[in-house]
């Protein structure tokens, strides 16, 4: 029993160097690599150069911009469906079940390449303007939270009596508008959340899309700093990863005790 | 909006009507259809039908047959290569780290802690990952330097970061842990009975795991490291960052959306379409190990 357990102390030592190995190394040249050969003092001056940089701060605005976009139109348009899916039209459950699946099967760099051959001509040009791109980038992201989005819904849809609820707002007159907004959306919103903040972690992280459509997102923008730089990467990587940190904590903390939700086959 | 016309013929309570014939309700799922087709079938089908057509629209099968061209089939070789290797020492390392923290008898904190990096480390890829591994195995990197002062220099081996087995160990990176945190609630499933009962009846350690854990974990075993098959086969944006030119299909079709590289628009469609294949065929066989995997999951 001993024996095992020290082996399974080695396996957990084994990945958590590989887990921070990487980070650390980041960190030491994002302060300009002071145990490299040059032998610099370490500093935070590269933090600076970026913190002050307009395009760090343009392009994470405009991918956090996008995200949040993002999160609204997947969840407009996915909770009405799934709902509607549940009360009135069980049937289309394969159909629009099938639909939800389909981005494991096509990956990001497939989607985006149908996506301009589609909107780069008539009778829908939507490539030719910057907002036209913006518009499609929103549709492709909107599409990659399909999988875990739906799921998240639909799952907490079922734990909620729908049928019922939907009957009270009726009674007391509601539309459908209001029965979504005030009734369901507070019995789903822990589902929604997590969703929504797994959005925001793989929407500002993703490169493939958004340079193909070349947009001034955040993927992009680190991905010519790492090209032409060789310190700031290091700071914004650091960054990066403490947003996507960041972005997991809030999930942690609002599905306390729920299931982890788990994005595969997303901006990687 | 679109729901209001279906209230007017619903009535009051509403209900679900198993009618055969064509209810008007679908019409609530219009927005969704409207959206999807346009933005994931049209455009999916745009590829389907280019990669039947020659160049000037005739119907043929060439583009299919020409997939065999060495470039291409080197391509989906080195890619499936990566997706196979790292999907299988992802998925049985991310096992075994979940099964320390969950069975091994390490310390209740260490497995919380365990499953938030996995979190963090599963969504922390594409290019600041590449970045990351630059800064650790690259000519100047950390890990690079360290190995050198205890007298072992990486650049004098054959090995660079920028290789296709500096991708594997790249990629590995998020393939673990997302084997952790799909695996715990199986393990966490394995019922203290089944143990017992095993051992009261006089099965050694090995016969429980031949016989009862093994059996029961390996549907969602085989499963998830099917999705971790399809999670590398379908990356990009890491290949891109860290190896720039090496030929695997995701980057080939990235040549070939900047450059017709192929030099036949339609050969990158019939690409595009093996790509989906394989995806397809992965996601099959995920849902069929799914379901085995349901029956003990009660």
């Amino acid at each position: 029993m001993r024996r095992t357990r020290i082996a399974w102390w080695i396996i957990f030592v084994i990945g958590a160097l590989y887990f921070f190995v990487p980070l650390v190394a980041t960190f030491e040249f994002s302060l300009g690599h002071p145990w490299g050969p040059g032998g610099v003092q370490p500093s935070f001056d590269y933090y600076a150069t970026v913190l002050s940089s307009p395009d760090f701060w343009g392009s994470l605005g405009y991918s956090f911009v996008i995200g949040i976009i993002t999160i609204v139109v997947s969840i407009s348009l996915l909770l009405p469906t799934a709902y509607w899916v549940r009360l009135k039209v069980p049937r289309a459950r394969p159909v629009v079940e099938f639909i939800t699946l389909l981005p494991f099967v096509i990956p990001p760099i497939i989607l985006v390449f149908g996506l301009l051959q589609t909107f780069s001509r008539p009778p829908l040009p939507l490539t030719n303007t910057d907002f036209g791109s913006s518009v499609l980038l929103i549709a492709a992201y909107t599409v990659l939270s399909f999988p875990y989005m739906y799921r998240a819904i639909d799952t907490g849809l079922q734990a909620t009596d729908i049928r019922s609820l939907t009957e009270a707002a009726q009674s007391l007159g509601a539309g459908w508008t209001r029965i979504l907004v005030v009734v369901i959306l507070p019995n789903v919103r822990v589902a929604i959340l997590s969703g929504a903040f797994l959005t925001l972690a793989i929407v500002i992280g993703e490169f493939t899309i958004a340079s193909f459509l070349a947009r001034p997102a955040f993927g992009p923008y680190l991905s010519l700093l790492g090209n032409n730089a060789a310190y700031e990467p290091a700071a914004v990587t650091i960054i990066s990863f403490g947003l996507t940190w960041l972005a997991m904590i809030m999930i942690a903390f609002i599905g306390r005790g729920g299931r982890t939700r788990v994005a595969v086959t997303g901006a990687r | 909006m679109t729901e209001a016309a279906v209230t007017r013929s619903g009535q009051d309570a509403p209900r679900a009507r198993p009618g055969r014939r064509f209810s008007w309700a679908w019409i609530g799922l219009l927005p969704f259809f409207v959206f999807s087709i346009s933005f994931l079938i049209i455009p999916t089908f745009y590829l389907v039908i280019g990669s039947f057509q020659t160049t000037t629209g005739e119907t043929t099968l060439q583009n299919y047959a020409d997939l065999s061209d060495p470039q291409i089939v080197e391509a989906f070789r080195a890619s499936i290569e990566i997706s196979l290797i790292t999907a299988v020492i992802g998925g049985i390392f991310g096992f075994l780290l979940a099964y320390a923290v969950i069975r091994g008898g390490l310390p209740g904190p260490l497995g919380a802690a365990l499953m938030t990096f996995s979190g963090v480390a599963s969504n922390f890829a594409g290019v600041p990952l590449a970045l990351a591994f630059t800064f650790t195995l690259g000519r100047l990197g950390m890990l690079t330097i360290f190995l050198k002062s205890i007298g072992f220099d990486l650049n004098d081996t054959d090995f660079t970061i920028y290789s296709k087995l500096g991708l594997e160990i790249a990629y590995l990176y998020f393939q673990f842990p997302l084997m952790v945190l799909i695996m715990a609630p199986a393990i966490a499933g394995l019922k203290a009975e089944w143990r017992e009962a095993s051992e009261n009846m006089g099965a050694s350690t090995y016969q429980y795991w031949r016989y009862i854990a093994l059996p029961i974990l390996m549907p969602s075993l085989l499963g998830t490291m099917i999705l971790l098959f399809g999670n590398a086969f379908g990356a990009q944006a890491t290949a891109y960052q860290l190896t720039g030119e090496l030929n695997i299909v995701t980057l080939l079709v990235s040549r070939q959306i900047s450059g017709d590289v192929l030099n036949n628009v339609n050969l990158g469609y019939a690409v595009a379409m093996g790509m989906i294949a394989v995806m397809g065929v992965t996601i099959l066989g995920y849902i069929w190990l799914q379901r085995r995997a349901a029956r003990w999951q009660r």
